[in-house]
């Protein structure tokens, strides 16, 4: 059995990302909640997914910076599991996940008395992602080859396909489930892709999950001897 | 002869490696001018010495020049250095004549025709006055800039204000200003004497030289004798643990024979040791890379219980030993350090203490803590990273106010 050859090739991209610093900074929930409504998308991207690359060998936990500080500083920890039990992945767009994230803060605060205030030098300062995305040189057209370059690329470049492209630049599918479906005609791998949830994997741990669903499916469709 | 950057590709893969280079290619011929104050010592030119060589590599026409000052220029700029820390000091009108004369003497001297100019720290920060036209001006603040004396933050905030963008190592160090600020954290580089592996023979032929016991529990500082760094709190800390765990403490640092607030510091040290044999105050000259290196790595538990601190690249030094770490939660130790996670955080000498104990009857605890304090530095904290995002910050200021930039 030859192995599908898709039309086009899986080019490998990569993201890297540099912070930008708001100047904004919060104490307490009240004032969280004020800059969460408030800072541009960007800013909640930045402090939902730069955990994953930054302290992936931390994965899953902290999930994402607004989690850890509610639960770590401030000591809310019931706001902190609602916060860090958040599905990112089952949201189309950054403002679809920030009404989330306020909506659950929101809710909290109508039940809370008196705020907590950080200890000095703990607050949390809300920072930006400029990401930069630029092609690898990496590419595939083959599920063969697909699985061996999936192997050298960077975490930068697992963490665009599957978050960066979907939220940031709009697109309805991660772009691995994307091409596996249309291009090489893998519904049900694509399909495998697309059910994992990639916010409670390391990097690696994601990178050898993937790896593991292609070479099941290439163990199904490789020749025999 | 330096190492070129494959030689990091064993520490951070090959596709790192790969990625700098696909960046070097979108900035390939640019003009870069670093300028700072010094060619020798300090974190800056340390920092220089070894980023500078890989930009060229990277084919980024990078050149490094030094401005120049007399004594009273720098006992100024030693104010503002002070001052931005923090400290009481004020500028007189002299001072400010000195600072805007020395800076005129070198806008006569120093070509600034670069694309981009990037400039360390306040010291020659007045040179935006001499700002060709179409190039672009970065200021770099290795400062703890979080509570600066005002009158002399408004003295150089007009200054920085003229600058494309600022950069700072730590978010709480970031000013309001109406220019782009960004954090690009200081690094290590894990090819420096200080960092490389080292063998058991060298590392045991050190510690014994120093005085200590190779065969029992080390705690360790690695600091300056200076106040902000809290050594007395540590033997505090280390006589509270010590009720109920053997060990040794050893607080050890550069020479302060040109700093008499460092050599009081120093004397009050060895004084409080002096009635415990298991206490080694040791002082090394500033060229002890190795040595240093050696007794983090024989060390059961390294704290940095700094009260102010600017970045604090002790810790990432000690995390990239993968050892567990107690740090005070102060500037950008909390980069560096996820409570429980990566190392631990505290804020007192009993927190201190109660966490010496803790690291020294928990080994397998502590291996994970700095397990992952190693992971942690490998991928934020190395030379390489520092090199990533300084060439991302050359691009971006041909994007300026953008989040998603498509370099094809």
């Amino acid at each position: 059995m030859t192995p599908a050859m898709a039309p086009s090739p899986f080019r490998f991209w990569t993201r890297l990302t540099l912070t930008r610093l708001t100047g904004r900074r919060a104490a307490d929930l009240a004032e969280f909640l004020e800059h969460l409504r408030t800072v541009p998308a960007s800013v909640i991207f930045h402090h939902t997914h730069h955990f994953l690359v930054q302290h992936q060998h931390l994965s899953p936990e902290p999930p994402n910076d607004l989690a850890f500080w509610v639960t770590n500083v401030l000591q809310e920890d019931r706001l902190g599991e609602r916060l860090a039990a958040i599905d990112t992945v089952q949201f189309p767009s950054l403002e679809d996940l920030r009404d989330r994230v306020v909506g659950v803060i929101d809710e909290y605060l109508e039940t809370r008395q008196e705020l907590r205030t950080a200890p000095p030098g703990e607050e949390f300062h809300f920072m930006d992602a400029i990401s930069f995305t630029l092609p690898t040189g990496h590419q595939a057209r083959t599920l063969a080859e697909f699985a061996r370059e999936l192997r050298q690329v960077t975490y930068g470049a697992i963490a665009y396909h599957l978050f960066e492209s979907r939220l940031r630049v709009g697109s309805d599918d991660n772009d691995f489930s994307r091409w596996l479906e249309r291009d090489l005609s893998e519904p049900e791998l694509a399909a495998g892709v697309r059910k994992l949830d990639p916010y409670t994997y390391t990097m690696e741990g994601l990178r050898q999950r993937l790896l593991g669903l292609i070479e099941l499916r290439l163990g199904t469709t490789a020749p025999r001897a | 002869m330096t190492a070129g950057l494959d030689a990091y590709a064993p520490f951070v893969g090959r596709a790192t490696i790969e990625e700098l280079r696909l960046l070097g290619e979108r900035l390939r011929g640019r003009r870069v001018q670093h300028i700072n104050s010094t060619a020798v010592g300090g974190g800056v030119a340390e920092i220089l010495n070894r980023l500078v060589p890989l930009l060229l590599e990277l084919g980024i026409n990078t050149r490094w020049d030094v401005i120049r000052g007399g004594d009273e220029f720098y006992a100024v700029t030693k104010a503002i250095h002070n001052a931005l820390h923090g400290q009481p000091v004020t500028l007189s009108e002299h001072d400010v004549a000195v600072y805007r004369e020395t800076t005129e003497q070198n806008l006569r001297t120093l070509a600034l025709s670069d694309d981009i100019v990037f400039i360390h720290d306040p010291q020659p920060a007045g040179l935006i006055a001499g700002r060709a036209p179409g190039s672009h001006w970065i200021w770099r603040c290795h400062i703890d800039l979080s509570a600066p004396v005002p009158s002399v933050w408004e003295f150089l905030r007009p200054t920085v204000e003229r600058y494309d963008a600022a950069v700072f190592s730590a978010p709480q160090f970031s000013r309001t200003l109406p220019i782009d600020q960004v954090l690009i954290a200081p690094s290590i580089d894990p090819l420096a004497d200080k960092n490389r592996e080292l063998d058991a023979r060298t590392i045991e032929s050190i510690v014994t030289s120093l005085g200590l016991d190779p065969g029992r529990p080390l705690v360790t500082q690695v600091s300056r004798f200076d106040r902000l760094k809290d050594p007395l709190g540590v033997i505090e800390a280390y006589r509270l643990a010590k009720k109920y765990n053997d060990c040794q403490l050893l607080l050890v640092g550069g020479s302060a024979t040109d700093d008499p607030e460092g050599q009081a510091v120093l004397t009050e040290c060895r004084d409080r040791a002096a009635d415990d044999r298991d206490i080694h105050v040791v002082e090394l000259p500033p060229t002890a890379n190795i040595e240093i290196n050696a007794v983090q790595r024989a060390s059961t538990v390294l704290v940095q219980k700094s009260l102010r601190e600017g970045f604090g690249l002790t810790v990432a030094e000690a995390l990239w030993k993968a050892k567990p770490v107690i740090a005070g939660a102060v500037g950008g130790i909390p980069l560096q350090i996820t409570h429980k996670y990566s190392g631990v955080l505290t804020h007192t000498i009993e927190g201190t203490a109660y966490w010496i104990k803790q690291l020294l009857n928990a080994p397998d605890f502590a291996r994970h803590l700095g397990e992952n304090g190693r992971e942690h530095v490998r991928h934020n904290f190395l030379l390489t990273r520092h090199l990533r995002d300084y060439m991302l910050l050359f691009l971006y200021l041909g994007h300026l106010g953008q989040s998603v930039i498509t370099l094809d």
